[in-house]
């Protein structure tokens, strides 16, 4: 059984410098990302171990060394130098887990460049927005998803370069197109890795909020200090470990925890990337022996729901450590993994601009089922009045989870929006948008959001992109959108919808909208029930309440309706 | 049920699943071609699937048998729904 500090210990004694000092880093020295997930780790003797072990659908497996990926983030690096790219400029990723994303990632913050990652299910308007307002120059996608690209391109005078990692005839290319095989490419020995410091951007990952378009969540090289030292400790993670991360690099999660976390360390991870089922995941983990196992509440419900038996029917003895992030992880879902795994997973709460695990269930701590755990050495917390936006003393009253700032992960700014960046913050605390309570020994326990933004499946979805979206359809007179409960997903997207003169609502109807919405934003938007409604309740001035709609959905007590509009 | 009324069943769902869910014009479904392993319907978009095809055979099909293992084929799927066909 592994020993671990003791979590009062390491909060005592905590400064980020902890970690600083681990990865040989000092205050104005140069820091790059690229550079110590792969290189530091071939300097420090690391070179020859396995880095990534790749598994796509039909039986696909790739391996990687630490040198290999130093090489390839060389060569990707290179080709994006020849093309004119430089430091500072936006390389969108625009691909499916396989190996290029991971190694482009490597490649792009190797030239100082800044990568922008993006869920390859994004319909084309999802797209268009973040590359719009990213002022993407080049995007690096695969053959199966470039109809979507080319759909936007055109609005987009910005992106200059679309490369294609995979098969395309020459011939098939359009302006601007071209072809990038890495296999083909000559491995780049010796690179001149670009001088990023610790203020310098990295990443640029895309979130929603309630109102507005999705916003840019800049980060920047230093980043690394705390997702170093979190995955450490948070998931960990030990030299000789096998590590998998559910979570796809389009997501915070999938860049954080799902790359530099783990290369940083200079552990070996895995990647599976087909659809869910719970043959293949349990089969994943016992064909690689993982060890470290981070996932989210909606694939463990899934994996309860696929039950007892299916379990029985894999060795699992390999896994010794299993957290969780994405969504509040329900207590029976915490309950249910120590009975069939042996262990219970450790629920962490973080956000995309929070860059890294802010409230954990440390590992050695004893975990309460259902709660959020405690801040991470280093880490103040708090719960606000959400009134006065004073930190609330009363145990157990609830209130709006907040930090203070300074921690290395936080975000720098919402790109190209610093109003809305600064509205994040007041009293000197920054607002995470999450309600809890905080218990009489420091645990968090969630409550819920503070706005209207949609938690499905550990995504977040904005009631006001899929309204606007939901606009241009044209049988739709007005909309409003909310959540409503679901077993797996914890909550998915659920639209109310009155309908223009001539039009008739029907199931077929409602068919056309979701398949709308799936194709111009995404499947995890796509509105998974609508309801044609004669009328929306609006306030006297016209605004749509949708807290009335979410009551009702959820069977709450609708509050003060004394604004409601009369019929 | 006869053979080409289920084979005529089949191609209105592969067709659908082509349309719908398949951005890649050279990718052909056939009715084996695993839809929910190999990652060409997510567990998202199985909703508007699972819509379809209430909408298309007039059935109901209880959520607990929505599975992605029963979506994972043009075949499994065609054998879902003739389990709620005439009931």
């Amino acid at each position: 059984m592994t020993e671990h500090p003791s979590y009062d210990e390491l909060t005592r004694d905590f400064d980020w410098s902890i970690a600083e000092k681990e990865l040989g880093y000092n205050q104005g020295d140069v820091i790059n990302i690229g550079w110590y997930c792969s290189d530091r780790i071939c300097i420090k003797g690391n070179a020859g171990k396995t880095a990534l072990f790749y598994e796509g659908f039909g039986g696909v497996e790739k391996t990687y060394s630490f040198n290999d990926i130093r090489l390839a983030g060389n060569t990707i690096g290179t080709f994006l130098r020849k093309l004119g790219i430089e430091d500072g400029n936006r390389v969108c990723l625009f691909m499916d887990r396989i190996p290029e994303l991971y190694l482009s990632f490597l490649g792009i913050l190797k030239i100082g460049a800044i990568v922008q990652p993006l869920f390859s299910a994004f319909g084309e308007d999802s797209l268009f927005v973040r590359l719009e307002n990213a002022q993407t120059r080049a995007v690096i996608t695969q053959k199966k998803h470039l109809s979507k690209v080319r759909k936007i391109r055109s609005k987009l005078p910005s992106l200059e370069f679309v490369i294609i990692v995979d098969s395309i005839k020459p011939g098939e290319l359009e302006k601007g197109e071209i072809l990038f095989s890495l296999d083909e490419a000559v491995p780049v020995e010796h690179f001149d890795i670009f001088p990023t410091t610790a203020e310098s951007p990295s990443v640029l990952h895309y979130t929603s909020g309630t109102t507005g378009l999705p916003k840019g969540v800049k980060h920047v090289h230093h980043s690394i200090v705390s997702q170093y030292l979190t995955t450490k400790w948070v998931l960990d993670l030990h030299d000789d470990d096998i590590y998998w991360c559910t979570a796809d690099p389009g997501w915070v999660t999938g860049t954080s925890y799902g790359i530099i976390g783990p290369w940083s360390l200079g552990a070996t991870q895995c990647v599976l990337d087909t659809g869910f089922s719970a043959q293949a995941w349990y089969g994943f983990i016992e064909k690689h022996r993982i060890t470290v196992w981070y996932s989210a509440p909606t694939a463990i419900r899934s994996l309860m729901k696929a039950g007892d038996e299916v379990v029985r029917n894999f060795d699992l003895t390999s896994l010794r450590h299993l957290a969780s992030v994405g969504e509040p992880l329900n207590s029976e879902a915490v309950i249910w993994s120590q009975r069939v795994y042996g262990k219970p997973f450790h629920d962490t709460f973080w956000q995309t601009e929070t860059g890294s695990i802010m409230i954990t269930n440390f590992p050695g701590m004893k975990i309460k089922p259902g709660s959020m755990g405690k801040p991470f050495p280093g880490i103040i917390g708090t719960v606000l009045d959400p009134v006065t936006f004073v930190p609330i003393e009363e145990t157990g009253k609830a209130g709006l989870i907040a930090f203070r700032p300074g921690w290395p992960a936080m975000m720098r700014t919402y790109w190209r929006n610093e109003e809305k960046y600064r509205e994040k913050f007041v009293n000197g605390w920054y607002l995470s948008g999450d309600r809890s309570t905080i218990d009489n020994e420091g645990y968090y326990w969630f409550i819920g959001r503070d706005d209207d933004v949609i938690n499905t499946g550990g995504h977040l979805v904005s009631p006001f992109e899929v309204e606007s979206a939901l606009l241009e359809h044209p049988a739709v007179g007005e909309s409003a959108v909310t959540s409503k409960p679901d077993e797996i997903n914890m909550e998915v997207v659920k639209a109310f919808i009155t309908l223009k003169p001539g039009f008739t609502p029907g199931p077929d109807l409602e068919l056309e909208i979701m398949n709308f919405i799936r194709k111009r934003l995404s499947p995890i938007a796509m509105p998974q029930a609508v309801e044609f409604v004669d009328g929306l309740p609006k306030t006297r001035s016209g605004k749509i309440m949708r807290r009335v709609l979410h009551a009702r959905e959820w069977g709450e007590e609708v509050g003060d309706i004394s604004t409601l509009e009369n019929d | 049920m006869e053979e080409n009324a289920l084979n005529e069943m089949k191609a209105l769902v592969r067709n659908y699943v082509t349309k719908e869910y398949i951005d890649d014009d050279d990718v052909t479904i056939t009715n084996d071609t695993p839809l929910i392993s190999s990652g060409y319907v997510d567990s998202f978009s199985m909703v508007s699937l699972l819509v379809f095809l209430e909408n298309k055979f007039k059935i109901k099909i209880p959520p607990s048998k929505a599975t992605p293992e029963a979506f994972d084929s043009v075949n499994s799927i065609v054998a879902l729904v003739n389990q709620y066909l005439n009931k």
